[in-house]
């Protein structure tokens, strides 16, 4: 390029703007934490951002730039691994955090302990979301395979949530019977006979019973159903809560080898500790998820939405570890059911 | 065209584009990076798996099943296209009526639409409460969630690519060839199977290979559809997703190439059809 007066004019202030922010600016640089969160946290995660950005002001640190991106919790995951820049994962998995710590080390191996409660801040359950006035009269699991009735449930292959949806059906029927493997396998098949649809992911089933009008019930997180009554009104639907259910965690952690790289860590621990904080636990009670700690929630009332009932941990199954290849896995319990002759 | 066919093959033609050196570089190395490279990576990835893990994806029946729902809807969806593509061909080139530029532009629409956008809206359309899905409910006729419903969204996402190759084959078609067929005595059937049909047909073959090709590897507009229920209603492509959920990469890009081979060989096969169409009937153009 010929260097002409009107180039140069142009130069000039360019280089004094570029100077500007490589300057004293870079010493202050804004820093970016990246949550890399699954689907139905989009609500939560909104309004906990703002809540912390307050917090981290108020101590005295600079105003700090927070994004989140959500999808399928597997497909976050693999983001994660292919090299997504993730300071945090608040995801719905045990298992997905794990598949970042094993094929990239990105985050230390023994990641579950180094925040309370399985590093899980808040958790959820599964229940039945049903039809205004529960018309078919479903109660519990055992409803649920009577002739005619059509569950809606997303697919455990695709979708984390799911697979809780299984687990809590599959520890309502070892109760049931007594823990015979033949049985229990023969409701869970049952089950899944009456199953007409099965979406990808968690919204997606939503979507199938509340906007297409397919099925009696719908198998979703707590969180879920109440969003679900939420937006479309009390009128439309209930909630049934059966006997047995699972006490899903949905685990958060910190991505070591990308806090250290960028110099974050101080702000990623912050931002994870705070969820365990009085106005985190209440912000995740507002948005239908059971706080981890109900003492520290401020507003009483909003615990009062969240009844008592029995809860299967994911450890009486034996821990994802094993219950994902077993239950889950390429030719596992799952892909079992679906075999023809079955 | 048959004139360079009939003399003897040459390495290189005098052309009015030079340098045939650099073009013919170019073509290689550009290919190499937006097709082969990306093709070998998969079967790469895909040989890792080893020879006894691959065959018993091959032969286990819920790959199969898949593959097969596939490939049998897709070629339901093409073929419903290409007498369907063809008639909507016929009358945007044909006819003059108002708001024909309107309905020419709406034929592209499935190609910009995210096909997510169009597995969502189609479900929505064709679901028992749905604007269609209602009258057909009482009839216990059933679109969305079942493979019927993995038709509609391939038919809606195959369309264009009918009636965009058939459209310029029929403009330059000569009128006067059909008049003379008239003149000749040959009823109107016959001038549209033996006169029309025929200069359409190589045309009409490239449309069915391509709608064929874009639905059976089609995902985002299926799956909303679908209903994905293994053995009845579950996609290929779904499958590979499902592996990759799993972290099984080499499963993933295995079903893959068993289905890329698998369109290789029908597109092979098609166009050695549309060869044999071409020597039978000559190129009319």
């Amino acid at each position: 390029m010929k260097v002409t007066r009107r180039n140069l004019l142009l130069t000039v202030p360019l280089l004094a703007v570029s100077l500007q922010f490589a300057g004293p600016g870079a010493a202050h640089a804004q820093q970016t934490l990246i949550n890399v969160s699954y689907d139905p946290t989009r609500e939560l995660y909104r309004d906990f951002n703002e809540a912390f950005s307050r917090h981290w002001q108020a101590e005295g640190h600079e105003p700090a730039s927070i994004k989140v991106t959500h999808g399928g919790s597997g497909s976050q995951a693999r983001s994660v691994i292919d090299g997504l820049e993730a300071d945090v994962v608040t995801l719905a998995l045990e298992a997905d955090i794990n598949a970042i710590a094993e094929k990239t080390g990105k985050i230390r191996p023994d990641w579950r302990g180094t925040l309370p409660d399985n590093n899980a801040p808040y958790t959820s359950t599964i229940v039945f979301l049903v039809r205004k006035g529960n018309p078919k009269e479903l109660k519990d699991w055992g409803d649920l395979t009577r002739d005619g009735i059509e569950v809606i449930t997303p697919n455990p292959k695709t979708s984390g949530g799911a697979r809780w949806n299984f687990l809590a059906a599959w520890a309502w029927a070892e109760k049931q019977y007594g823990g015979d493997e033949a049985k229990v396998r023969g409701y869970v098949t049952d089950l899944f006979k009456h199953v007409p649809v099965l979406d990808s992911g968690a919204r997606g089933a939503t979507t199938t019973f509340v906007q297409r009008g397919i099925g009696d019930v719908l198998l979703a997180w707590e969180n879920e159903a109440f969003l679900a009554i939420e937006e479309l009104g009390p009128d439309a639907f209930d909630i049934v809560v059966p006997s047995v259910s699972v006490k899903a965690e949905p685990p958060v952690a910190l991505v070591d080898q990308v806090v250290d790289a960028k110099g974050t860590r101080d702000l990623a621990t912050a931002y994870l500790t705070y969820l365990y904080s009085d106005e985190g636990q209440t912000i995740a009670a507002r948005h239908y998820y059971r706080p981890s700690n109900p003492k520290a929630v401020s507003d009483k009332s909003l615990l009062e939405k969240f009844p008592d009932l029995d809860l299967a941990t994911i450890e009486a199954f034996g821990g994802w570890a094993k219950v994902q290849p077993e239950y889950f896995g390429d030719g596992g319990i799952f892909d079992q059911i679906y075999k023809p002759g079955n | 065209m048959t004139t360079v066919l009939s003399t003897r093959w040459r390495w290189r033609s005098s052309n009015v584009i030079p340098g045939f050196g650099i073009t013919f570089g170019f073509t290689l190395f550009y290919l190499s990076l937006v097709v082969l490279i990306p093709l070998a990576c998969l079967g790469w990835r895909a040989a890792s798996l080893g020879g006894a893990d691959l065959a018993s994806l091959g032969s286990d029946p819920r790959v199969l099943s898949a593959l097969a729902t596939s490939f049998w809807t897709a070629f339901a969806a093409a073929a419903v296209n290409v007498v369907f593509g063809l008639i909507v061909a016929w009358v945007m080139v044909r006819y003059r009526f108002p708001g024909r530029r309107l309905l020419d532009a709406a034929v592209d629409l499935p190609f910009a639409l995210p096909t997510a956008v169009a597995g969502i809206a189609l479900t929505a359309i064709y679901a028992p409460n749905g604007w269609i899905g209602q009258f057909l409910q009482p009839y216990g006729l059933r679109i969305a969630y079942t493979p019927l419903g993995i038709v509609i969204a391939l038919v809606f996402i195959g369309l264009p690519f009918v009636v965009r190759t058939v459209q310029p084959v029929m403009e330059e078609l000569n009128r006067d060839v059909e008049e003379a067929a008239a003149t000749l005595g040959a009823s109107r059937l016959q001038t549209l199977f033996r006169v029309v049909l025929p200069s359409l047909a190589p045309a009409l073959l490239t449309g069915f290979a391509l709608s064929l090709g874009r639905g059976v590897g089609e995902y985002g507009s299926v799956i909303f559809i679908a209903g994905n229920i293994p053995y009845v209603s579950e996609i290929a492509p779904l499958l590979i997703v499902m592996r990759l959920e799993e972290y099984n990469y080499a499963a993933a890009t295995a079903i893959g190439s068993i289905m890329l081979s698998l369109s290789f060989l029908v597109l092979l096969l098609i166009n050695l059809i549309q060869a044999w169409s071409r020597r039978r009937f000559g190129h009319v153009l």
